[in-house]
């Protein structure tokens, strides 16, 4: 297996890193209007002189999209495919919109679930697969 | 800036898997091409416009076609997005005077050069850090997660994209110098075709071509002496929509909604020729699903609908709307676009190879799902 594919932890994601080590998805949410905010950024777009502010959602959602790559692929990847990618839209405001995998099981291959079986609008929940100590990506299960 | 300027000269080298000339040369020699084509001397160049991803600066390409004083020079991001944009700016510069004698210009080896995607500085810009760690990598799994939600939504199938496909490739066919002139495409062929992102196969996706374009603009007034006849600048736009992102656009409230739809309105906002009246089209297609979004974004059928519109034969010679004349990036090269751009002025000049009867306007879009930009060209 070769080295999972890290995203970079900076300023504007450590606390969203931060929450998935907890077992939590945070997203950001405008001081002001109470909008939610993705991806996470220094400033609020709904309001010049609001500051984001961290706030956790419950983690479900429903499958706004999905697709299923076959190679050529990067080699941490072609080695799962075909293995599907969701896009997932957050019961909280159906256009924050997160991109992970739909998986059998908590910690299971992105590569196990019949990309037959996937459906646009089936509901799901969040779980967390530790890939690096600092890391921990959320991935979806069927709710 | 409406027809102050216009295209009087367009050059391109070959096109092939690969070249063997570095991208620079192919730069300069399209360049010099296309001024030889305008009847424009170098040395009279004082304006620059290209991509912010081409590798051969203005410097370099002034010192090597012997340019003069240089007084206009810009580069457009955004990869695909740009095409038009070079155009447009230059277009501009004419018109407010800061140059007098504008080269626009795109070299690429794509074809046997890397893969953007598979390269570290890709790997984690802003958006990607928030898309690539969970496998969705390539330009081609972005575009195929909004064109399952555009299937999902709207009933558009894949016979509808192997209408695009067929039409672009079938254009292509009539062309000599495409690298599909001699690859026929049938239905048979397109759903047989093995995956790459699912829902979207290998026909779905344009060329990987070595090439360059170049083409050399001046105002109304100078043009009306140049060799050629004048494509006129009639309209130009941009668009970077509110909350969008590039190729990733899956955080604004309507994703299936993109850059397209902003653009347009921008370039029929300064136009008297609007969607009816365009009867030739050059609409950037590096996927298939980016030609209906593209049809509903600048106006030739209703959102939902751009699925629809290619069928019957729409979108080939004789249809409502033929585009993509000389192939497209699907058929004849794929070099960012900028091939899309010397075609819609061979339609104006009524030198393609798939000429569309009294072609008196050509649109020419950049790509939609990037900040992207469009021109409308005219006799």
């Amino acid at each position: 297996m070769s080295e999972p594919l890290l995203p970079p932890v900076d300023a504007d994601s450590a606390p969203f890193w931060e929450g998935a080590r907890n077992g939590e998805l945070r997203i950001q949410r405008c001081a002001v209007t109470g909008r939610l905010i993705f991806p996470p950024r220094p400033m609020s777009p709904w309001d010049p002189h609001a500051e984001p502010v961290w706030t956790a959602v419950s983690g479900r959602g429903a499958i706004w999209s999905f697709v299923v790559p076959h190679p050529p692929l990067l080699p941490q990847f072609a080695e799962l495919a075909p293995y599907n990618v969701i896009v997932v839209a957050l019961d909280e405001d159906p256009t924050i919109r997160l991109v992970g995998n739909l998986v059998a099981r908590a910690g299971g291959p992105i590569d196990e679930v019949d990309p037959a079986t996937i459906e646009i609008g089936a509901a799901v929940r969040v779980v967390f697969e530790p890939v690096s100590d600092a890391i921990h990506l959320p991935r979806w299960v069927l709710a | 800036m409406k027809d102050a300027a216009a295209i009087v000269g367009i050059g391109e080298t070959a096109f092939a898997r690969k070249l063997d000339a570095p991208e620079k040369t192919l730069a300069v020699r399209a360049i010099l091409a296309a001024l030889d084509d305008a009847g424009v001397s170098p040395s009279e160049v004082d304006g620059f416009a290209s991509y912010t991803m081409e590798a051969t600066d203005e410097v370099e390409v002034a010192k090597n076609i012997g340019a003069g004083d240089v007084t206009f020079f810009s580069q457009v991001g955004y990869g695909g997005g740009a095409g038009p944009a070079t155009v447009g700016q230059l277009a501009m510069a004419i018109a407010a005077g800061q140059c007098r004698v504008g080269v626009a210009w795109r070299s690429r080896k794509r074809g046997s050069g890397a893969r953007p995607w598979a390269g570290a500085s890709q790997a984690f810009s802003a958006p990607a850090r928030w898309t690539r760690p969970w496998g969705l990598l390539r330009p081609v799994d972005e575009i195929a997660m909004l064109t399952r939600r555009y299937m999902h939504e709207y009933g558009a199938t894949r016979d509808h994209l192997a209408n695009v496909a067929i039409a672009v490739r079938t254009m292509a066919n009539h062309n000599p110098r495409a690298l599909m002139y001699e690859r026929r495409l049938t239905r048979e062929d397109y759903m047989a075709a093995r995956w790459i992102s699912e829902p979207l196969c290998l026909f779905d996706n344009c060329l990987e071509t070595d090439g360059a374009l170049a083409c050399v603009l001046v105002s109304a007034e100078r043009a009306r002496d140049c060799r050629q006849p004048p494509a006129y600048v009639h309209a130009f736009g941009q668009g970077l929509p509110r909350q969008s992102h590039t190729m990733v656009n899956y955080w604004c409230e309507d994703p299936l909604t993109g850059p397209a739809w902003t653009c347009s309105r921008q370039l029929y906002r300064r136009s008297d020729i609007k969607p009816h009246d365009i009867p030739v089209a050059q609409l950037y297609d590096a996927f298939t699903p980016l030609i209906p979004l593209s049809l509903e974004g600048y106006g030739f059928c209703a959102k939902g609908e751009g699925a629809a519109f290619t069928e019957g034969g729409a979108l080939e010679i004789g249809g409502r709307l033929p585009i993509n004349t000389s192939g497209g990036g699907l058929s004849e090269a794929y070099v960012h676009g900028f091939n899309l751009i010397n075609e819609g002025v061979r339609q104006i000049r009524g030198t393609s190879v798939n000429p569309v009867r009294d072609a008196d306007a050509c649109l020419v879009t950049a790509g939609e799902g990037v900040p992207t930009s469009a021109l409308i060209l005219r006799k």
